[in-house]
Order: C-alpha cells, then structure tokens, then sequence
C-alpha cells in the first residue's frame, strides 16, 4: 500500500484521538517496557572493556572497540610545543565555546581547537530549547527532581544540583549577550513544557534555540579574537611524570601533520558519539560527533562513568529517504503532537521521557503495527496537522518554521500531512567522570558537556543539554584560566602511552582500528 | 531483548536505496549515482572526502552551501548539500569559504549601535537594490529587505526576519556593493537582543532568591530522601 493511503488512518481518527488522553505509565511499567525494548538493554550488542580504567565493565561493542583503539602518535614523536597555551580548548560546539570565551575573559592565553569549523556541532541543532527553572510555579529544585526521574534516578546529585541552581545566570549571560529568547507579553521569558518535565521550563528562540546561541557564541569568540585552530583535531593527550595533562597532539585535516601543543590545562567539549552508529542505528548528530574526548581521556587513565547507556531519540526521521535519522524535533509532541501506529492507535503517552517514547515505538514496529516505506523501512506516524487542528491554522508554520522547511525541500507539507518517525541515536547519556568544576580525576584536564558522564543519569531529558553545555563550559573555563595561572611551565611526555600500549600487548589486545575516529568513513572507497 | 529489530531500519545501505542510477556532474565531472539521496552522499558515493564541506548534516550549520542548476536550466541555484536531494541532469559545485570582512565589536560598548552600523558595515548602505542576495538564500529569507531594515534602524524586524538564517553566507558573494548580509543581520539581532529588549523580571528575582538562600530549606529537605522517596516527592511550590 502507498503510504498517501496509508496515512488517512492517522486523519480519519485524529477527531476521535483528540477527545482521550493517553495516561503515562508507572514507574514499574516504564521499566518493563525499557527492559523489553530499550536498545540499551540488548545484551548481544555489548562486551566487556578488556583493559584500562574500566576494564570488565560492559558498553557496546563500537564504544570498547574505540577505547582499546591504537593511537595515531608515533612514541619518538618529536614533542617541541608548536604553541604554549594556559588553556587548550578542544571542540567548537556549544561547550567549547562557552569554555573558551569564559576562559578568555578570566584574561588566559586561549587556543581553540576544532576538527571542523568553528560552531559545527550538535549544539547548533538543538531545536526544542533549554531547561531553567524561571517560572514564579517552578524552582531550582524541581528541575532538580524532574531531571533525576527522567534520569532514573541515576544521576550524580552534585554535578545536577550545581546545574539547576546555575541555570538562570546562564540565561542572564546569554541575554547579555544578545541571544534572543521567546517573551511572554509581559517581557518575562516564555517557557514550554517538555517531556518528562512537571513544569513549563524550556527557554525557546522558535524551534532554532541551538542555532540562536550559537550564532551568538561563534560571533563573540570571533569578536574576543581567541585564536582559532579549524580542521584541526585532537588525537592523544600529553602528560608529565605524575600523571598530569600537559597538552595535546592535534593534528591539521588538511595536511595531516601533527601539531604539539603545550597547555597548562586542557578542556575537552568534542560532544557525542553518534557518527559510531552504535548497533548500527543512524543518528541525528552532526558529522564529528564520534567520541573522541572518551579515547582522548581513557588513554591517560580517566575512567567513563554510565558508558553503556545512549540516547535514542524518539523522533528519527524515516521518510523521506535523505531524512533518515534526522532529528524531528519534540517540540511536536511538546505542543501535543500525538504519536499514531499503522493501525490509527496512540500507543504511548507522548511526554513520557524519550528512553519510555522510543521504547514504545520499538514495540509497535516490531510487532507489526508500524508502517513501512518504499525503501523498506519502519516506523510509526507522528500526527503534525494535529497542532494547526489544536492551535489554530499557522501553529506549525509560527513554532516549527525549521520543520515546516526541512520537510519541504522533500515535497511533504506537515501541515496537511503526518510524517513517519522512528527512534534514531541522538545522546552519548554518560561520558568521561568529572567533579562538579568539570575536572576529571587527571590534574588538569578538564571536560564539558556531552563528552562528560554522570549528570543526565541512564536518560537525559529535553532542554538539559543547552544548559548543561553552558554551566559546565563556564565552570571549566574559568577554573582552568584560575588553575593555569598558578601552574609552572611542565614537562611533555608520551608516557601515558607507553603504559597504554603496554598493557594492550599484555592483555593480547592488537586493535583493529586507529582511534580516536576523528571523521566517520563514509566515502567509498 | 529480541533480535528481530529490522535490519532495514539501520544505515544506508546501497539496496535500501532506490536502485535507479542518474547522472550528475560533481565540480564539472560527470558521475552516475543513485537517484534520491543528497547531495552530500553523492560526493561519498563518487568516493570524494568531504571535509570542508559538511558540518551538521541536519540543515541548521550553513557548512554546506551549494551551487547548483537542474538540467536544461540556465538558471544557477543554491542549496545545502545535506538537505537537497540529486535529480538526472543536476550539476553543482561546493562553494568555497568566501572572504567576506567580518567587523569586530563589544557590543555591550557600543553607545548607539544604530548608527554604529554605519562605521562597523560603511557598506550596508550602499545596497543597489538588486535582489540578488534574496535569490541567493536558501533559508528564502528576505535578505535585501532585511539589510534596508538594519539600514533604517529597525532591529527588531531584522532579528525576527534572520532568526532562520543558517550563516552559509551564499548572500555575500552576490552582492555588488560587498555587503555581507548574513553578517549586517547577526550584528543587527544581536544589538537588538543586547541593548533594545527589556531585561525579563522575573529572571532577576529568580536569580536574586538562588542568591539568598531561598530553596535552601527544600534542598536540605530533598538531599536527604532515598531515592524511593526522591521519586514520589515534589518541590513545595513558592
């Protein structure tokens, strides 16, 4: 059956969907169902890491692979410090922006590293908003308790109560700055609801919130002149007799030599992994999001917290084909969007937290209520002329103006029509361990944002990442600027990767595969 | 967990794609590739590494802008590679990184950031109505009205005509009078945001009651709770 005909089940039911609402589920049943469905809880797909910080402990097999990955560097290499830096900023995104202007204005000599151009990242995607706790009904506290629920209640409490309490300073910085949030008549800024969320607390510039703040961030650290290394990533870290990060070996894309830089800290913000398409799913992230911060970090002996858990979207694309994995914002379902398998049922609550929402939709397709596209694939309907129906003509084309475009390039109006959406990778939840300054257990070096663990527990919630981007770029900068004033000139060695490779050999482990990956291989060759 | 996921469901795979082949001409070479897929993965396919020319995949970074024209079309338009898809007969070329002149200001310094337009862009108000820029975007922005607005001082419409601008910067090499539009417009939204948009209240207050200790007494209260009790407790509301 055409998929034209097969969409009228979603408009000859919305009428009688739009009069029921969907209850959510008890905590019992949301872990059934992501015990059942979950991809993180497919035992096939994981191992345990054979050697190093987390030896024994299971993640997936592409993450393991990365971590006991050989290094680019050769052991003589020549480790003359192209440049002497106080503070290393490695990642252009969100995170390392935010780091790197922090750092700057704290009066340190900044280097910016980045493997693409500057503000290339999945912080310039982000289209459902950022969570601060501004509503006069809300408060630090209960950002605090929603986020640890959506979370499982695994997350670290000081690194999630430093965030929720840092939340409106953020807002202020970025106001300052020029960043234009969505108002209320009032002046005060608008906040929506997102899922799992007790409160309206998503701070919004339309559904182009991450683009907004980047935009801004990318000008300012142009305007502040921190010196810019582009197309240019980082591929092992360096260090000194105790242990410490002294600097890192970059190297130049476009010529392929390696550039030593000595930094008296560094700060890692490479972002996530979603270019490794963990268990071969396809990914909303940006083209150099693979993980490197984690080899980076796990090569100088910093462990990863909450490795083996990922964030799979709810709202992947499906079709179009050149949509696949794309992300569908969740401002959809925000604004009450519902969620409509093959057979013209809801099936989910759709503002259950996003592990409960992909989950649900993994069941229906395999279990045969999903709908499949000429190409072959599956997935379930997300009913968008459901909002103009609900808000009144001209909601998704004043909301969702990215939407409304993304899909039109491809010929399909979601004003008229329902799209197809299923799960598509989209979060690395845990990352490298930090304290609540964004230091790891390695003296001085630094991580923020995705690339780091323990904030977001087993499932981060809509509008955490923008805020914890901003927090912990703004706590890493300015520590390391303050850190780096105080620190004397250091050695640099290779020494950690000596002891590295050494213990590969011992463990019998002779990598397939070079890491970090940099850049996914996606040219055929 | 079972392992009946559908396969099909993963990466691209050639058989997932529609098997029809069609020609294009990638940099003035011609190449057959299959019909459908973006622009992007046409350059992968044909066996091109793609470094500069690619950033988000997802429409929103500009690291991708093209020029393009479909068959039997005199007319050169432009697109983002990620999001545009090949056709028989296309022809399209990257555009290389163009050397427009980006001001540099503290905008926070700035005493009367309307007419500072006229010393950090002495270009903006030389626009000789062409069009071109508006042609030029594939965000369909109204660009050249957008840099009269900035010319007249109004911000604020510039700021909400901009807030799709992806920065690809396909305007400026169009312009005959070397304005960069994309960068009038980043300036014009940011003064807007920093020196014309009233502070919202009830942020201050908010910030203010962090300060003095206001939700001490809930987290002091939460911070002891097991995780039982965390995951049936709400905050007292103010």
């Amino acid at each position: 059956m055409e998929l034209t005909e097969q969409r009228n089940v979603v408009h000859q039911t919305r009428d009688a969907r739009r009069s029921k609402s969907y209850p959510k589920l008890s905590p019992a049943e949301r872990d059934a169902l992501i015990q059942k469905y979950h991809p993180d809880h497919r035992a096939h797909a994981y191992r345990p890491i054979v050697f190093g910080p987390n030896a024994g402990q299971s993640t997936v097999a592409e993450v393991a692979t990365l971590l006991e990955g050989e290094s680019p560097v050769p052991a003589d290499l020549n480790l003359t410090p192209d440049y002497s830096v106080d503070v290393l900023v490695v990642g252009g995104g969100g995170a390392g922006c935010a780091s790197a202007l922090h750092a700057h204005a704290q009066g340190a000599n900044v280097l910016l590293a980045t493997k693409l151009r500057l503000g290339d990242s999945n912080s310039v995607m982000a289209q459902g908003g950022m969570q601060i706790a501004v509503g006069s009904d809300d408060s630090p506290v209960q950002h605090f308790l929603d986020t640890l629920k959506g979370g499982h209640m695994k997350n670290d409490h000081q690194l999630l109560k430093v965030m929720v309490e840092e939340g409106p300073s953020i807002a202020k910085w970025l106001l300052e700055l020029g960043v234009l949030f969505d108002r209320d008549a009032d002046g005060n800024l608008h906040v929506k609801k997102g899922g799992g969320s007790s409160k309206a607390r998503l701070l919004t510039c339309s559904d182009y919130t991450g683009l907004e703040i980047m935009r801004v961030l990318k000008d300012e650290v142009l305007n502040q002149k921190v010196p810019l290394l582009e197309f240019v990533a980082a591929v092992e870290l360096l260090s000194d007799a105790n242990g410490a990060c002294t600097g890192a070996v970059l190297k130049d894309l476009d010529n392929n030599r390696f550039i030593v830089v000595a930094a008296k800290t560094v700060i890692l913000a490479t972002g996530g992994i979603g270019r490794v398409h963990i268990q071969g799913f396809p990914t909303s992230n940006h083209f150099g999001a693979t993980g490197d911060a984690l080899v980076l970090a796990y090569r100088l002996g910093v462990p990863l917290v909450q490795i083996d858990t990922f964030q799979y979207h709810p709202s992947g694309g499906v079709y179009p084909e050149q949509l696949v994995g794309a992300l569908v914002t969740e401002g959809i379902r925000s604004e009450g969007g519902h969620l409509v398998n093959g057979k013209g049922e809801r099936f989910v609550n759709e503002l259950d937290t996003r592990d409960v929402v992909s989950s649900s939709i993994i069941r229906e397709c395999e279990e045969g209520r999903g709908v499949r596209t000429p190409s072959g694939r599956v997935g379930v309907w997300l009913d968008t002329p459901l909002l103009d129906v609900e808000h009144g003509p001209g909601t998704l084309d004043k909301h969702f103006p990215a939407m409304v475009r993304q899909y039109e390039r491809y010929q399909v109006d979601i004003r008229k029509d329902p799209v197809l959406i299923y799960p598509t990778l989209h979060y690395q939840n845990g990352g490298v361990k930090i304290d609540v300054n964004g230091e790891t257990p390695v003296a001085n070096l630094f991580v923020a944002g995705e690339a780091s663990g323990g904030l977001h527990g087993r499932n981060r919630l809509m509008g955490n990442s923008l805020l914890d981007l901003m927090v912990f770029g703004k706590r890493t900068g300015i520590l390391a600027a303050e850190r780096s004033k105080s620190l004397p000139k250091s050695s640099l060695t290779l020494e950690h990767l000596k002891r590295f490779r050494a213990e590969a050999k011992r463990h019998h482990v002779s990598a397939g595969i070079i890491s970090p990956m940099v850049l996914p291989a996606y040219t055929n060759k | 967990m079972p392992d009946t996921l559908d396969i099909k469901n993963t990466l691209d795979r050639e058989e997932n794609l529609q098997p029809k082949m069609v020609t294009v001409e990638i940099e003035g070479k011609p190449f057959q590739v299959p019909a459908g897929i973006t622009l992007i993965k046409a350059l992968w396919y044909v066996g091109q590494d793609v470094i500069r020319g690619v950033g988000c995949l997802g429409g929103f970074c500009g690291a991708c802008a093209t020029y393009y024209r479909t068959k039997d079309d005199p007319k050169v338009k432009t697109c983002l590679a990620c999001s545009m898809a090949v056709e028989d007969g296309m022809s399209f070329s990257f555009m290389p990184a163009f050397p427009a002149r980006k001001a540099t200001y503290n905008l926070l310094e700035l005493k009367d950031p309307k007419q500072d337009l006229f010393s950090l862009y002495p270009e903006a108000p030389l626009c000789r109505n062409c069009n071109a820029c508006t042609e030029a975007c594939p965000q369909h922005i109204d660009v050249r009205e957008g840099v009269w607005k900035a010319v007249f001082g109004d911000f604020k419409a510039v700021s909400e005509m901009f807030m799709d601008c992806v920065m690809c910067g396909m305007c400026a090499p169009v312009c005959i009078a070397d304005i960069a539009p994309n960068l009038v417009a980043l300036y014009a939204s940011r003064a807007q945001g920093v020196h014309f948009t009233e502070k919202p209240e009830g942020l201050s207050k908010r910030i203010q009651e962090i300060t003095d200790g206001r939700f001490q007494q809930e987290w002091d209260r939460i911070l002891k709770l097991s995780d039982e009790e965390l995951q049936n407790t709400s905050a007292a509301t103010t």
